[in-house]
């Protein structure tokens, strides 16, 4: 690492590693919930665990995203962090209010809104949190000496995806404006703004990592999230089929989701060409494994399995059942979860000077946790179609399709053991890297030779 | 070949003009599409209530409403048709629980003007156009 201030980005790192493990026990609670053993169901029930396990996710994400804004925009600026003193108070605040946050949701204190449950007087904390990172950031990259597109890119992902928090925060009356405005934030992080911190993060990683000219990586970031946001911002649509709004979103929304994959294909062929390109030279196996999986996983995962049932006739039978969930894991995982994966990767060693980089553990972590993955959303597959014939095609009870489904969630569970010991190793590994320290400082200084900026 | 300033005015002239046609859509659908198919001009006290315990309660955390939530429980757009309104306040009274094939609902100790806000709200979901949505099962007919 460059400056001792960018240290604290482990702090955020952990925090992500914390959140995970318990994001994956309320994921098993639900499996089992689902397989009919609900045995937490007087202290947990399943609308607590649901709520608990996709906030966990969205939080540890964010915390990942934080992390990793910390360590790349004082590197691309060439200057440290604007405050040292601000970003623990940051740190800390965040952690406090997503405790506070995840407590609320076990004692009733939340808000019935998918993604969106952490309460309005929180959701005041959460944005002063936010504007408080945020400022930290831009300050670091106004008092830099370069900004460069990478930096940018990725700080511009930040400040939009804080601002398209606000339109969650306003009540309304009718449930249908209220899921309208959810999907803004929603649709529009996960579909949009995020994927220019992706695109950001990503672009850092290959160039540090192929040795590729900066200005052609960053020439083909532009194009990446031009393309998604040809293709996302219309493509919001696909929520407002079914959900009260007009008919013409079934046409709109049909065809810019049918354009979707087309961003993440590209981010696919943006990594791999990069790649081809580039000199193989860098020691960091696991960062680049990590790196070249998130371009690749975010595609099928995100991409054609959003694709899968994103067309209106099929989708009028696939809302609302677990070819949603199967979509979810996998797009999640490919496009968020392995990029954070990706930047402590390849952070971890610089910050500690632990030359952790292609180590058996760390290779077994990487296929144990994406063959689970993949394992759990074939599982989902399996379940979400029968459901789909059982119940919207056959017309056969809710509770009737949901017994038929119940073998596809012991797969489920035994996928996702498999995954649980690919993130235990990844753990494993990150806590063998120890603290960061000031002895690392200036590490990254020996792989400068392989890179063309 | 394509310059990097090429490649960024492509990013920023495609990002605005997408956003200013999303923004004038939005406009529309919220000012008449979405109250006209959801009949925003019935909204009532009553139904405001069921609403509001609707969110309360995250029952969005088990079941679906316009095929958003969970996948837990059953989807309840048409409940109202489906079910009538009498089977609704059956469930919602069961202070221990309703259990239908061991899956167990939370139990809820709601007043009767509560029950009544959420049949109301049930009522008014039921009479939304929702572009088909949920379809007639095609075998069962």
């Amino acid at each position: 690492m460059k400056f001792e201030s960018q240290k604290i980005a482990y702090h955020f790192f952990a925090l992500s590693m914390l959140l995970l493990v318990l994001q994956i026990i309320y994921g098993f609670i639900m499996g089992f919930a689902h397989m009919g053993y609900d045995v937490f169901h007087e202290w947990i029930p399943f609308n607590t665990a649901v709520t608990t396990h996709k906030n966990l996710l969205v939080v540890w994400i964010l915390s990942g995203f934080m992390g990793a804004a910390y360590y790349i925009i004082p590197d691309e600026s060439d200057h440290p962090l604007f405050s040292t003193g601000l970003a623990k108070l940051q740190f800390w605040s965040f952690a406090i209010v997503g405790v506070i946050a995840v407590a609320g949701f076990h004692v009733g204190w939340w808000e019935g809104r998918k993604f969106l449950e952490i309460p309005r007087p929180l959701d005041w904390l959460v944005a002063a949190n936010v504007i408080l990172f945020l400022v930290i950031i831009l300050m670091t990259l106004i008092k830099g000496k370069q900004q460069t597109t990478t930096s940018w890119v990725l700080t511009m992902g930040l400040v939009f995806a804080a601002l398209l928090y606000l339109p969650g925060m306003v009540y309304f009356d009718n449930i249908s404006v209220d899921s309208f405005f959810r999907w803004w934030v929603v649709h529009l992080w996960v579909e949009g703004v995020w994927e220019l911190i992706m695109g950001g993060i990503l672009a850092y990683l290959l160039i540090k990592l192929t040795g590729v000219d900066r200005e052609v990586i960053e020439k083909w970031l532009y194009v990446v999230v031009g393309l998604t946001f040809l293709s996302g911002i219309l493509g919001t649509g696909h929520h407002y089929y079914y959900t009260g709004g007009p008919s013409y979103w079934l046409m709109i929304g049909g065809i810019f989701s049918a354009l979707e994959p087309l961003a993440f294909l590209g981010m696919t062929v943006f990594a791999i060409t990069m790649y081809r390109k580039g000199n193989k030279r860098h020691p960091n196996k696991l960062a680049l494994f990590w790196t070249l999986s998130t371009a690749i996983v975010s595609f099928l995962g995100a991409g054609l399995l959003g694709l899968a049932h994103t067309l209106p006739p099929v989708n009028l039978y696939t809302h609302g059942t677990l070819v949603t969930a199967m979509h979810g894991h996998l797009a999640f995982w490919g496009a968020y979860a392995s990029l954070v994966l990706a930047i402590m990767s390849y952070a971890m060693p610089l910050m500690t000077g632990r030359k952790i980089f292609d180590n058996r553990m760390g290779n077994l972590a990487f296929w144990c946790s994406n063959i689970g993955m993949f394992a759990m959303t074939t599982a989902f597959a399996a379940a979400g179609v029968a459901q789909v014939y059982l119940e919207r095609i056959a017309g056969f009870e809710f509770m009737v399709a949901a017994e038929e489904t119940k073998p596809h969630f012991f797969v489920l569970i035994l996928a996702a053991t498999l995954f649980t010991v690919g993130i235990g190793m990844f753990i494993s590994n990150f806590l063998k890297f120890g603290l960061p320290n000031d002895e690392a400082l200036g590490t990254e200084n020996e792989f400068k030779p392989l890179q063309a900026s | 070949m394509l310059s990097k300033k090429q490649a960024k005015l492509f990013f920023l002239g495609g990002t605005a003009f997408f956003m200013v046609i999303f923004f004038g859509l939005s406009i529309h659908s919220l000012t008449v599409g979405i109250p006209e198919n959801t009949n925003a001009d019935q909204l009532n006290e009553e139904i405001l209530l069921g609403r509001k315990l609707w969110d309360q309660n995250n029952c969005m955390g088990c079941h679906t409403l316009m095929g958003e939530g969970a996948y837990y429980a059953p989807e309840l757009t048409r409940v109202y048709d489906r079910k009538g309104p009498d089977y609704i306040r059956t469930v919602l009274n069961t202070k221990t629980g309703w259990g239908p094939r061991g899956r167990m609902m939370v139990g809820y100790d709601f007043t009767q003007e509560e029950v009544e806000g959420l049949v109301a709200f049930f009522e008014w979901m039921n009479n939304t156009d929702l572009n088909g949505f949920p379809p007639e099962p095609s075998l069962s007919k």
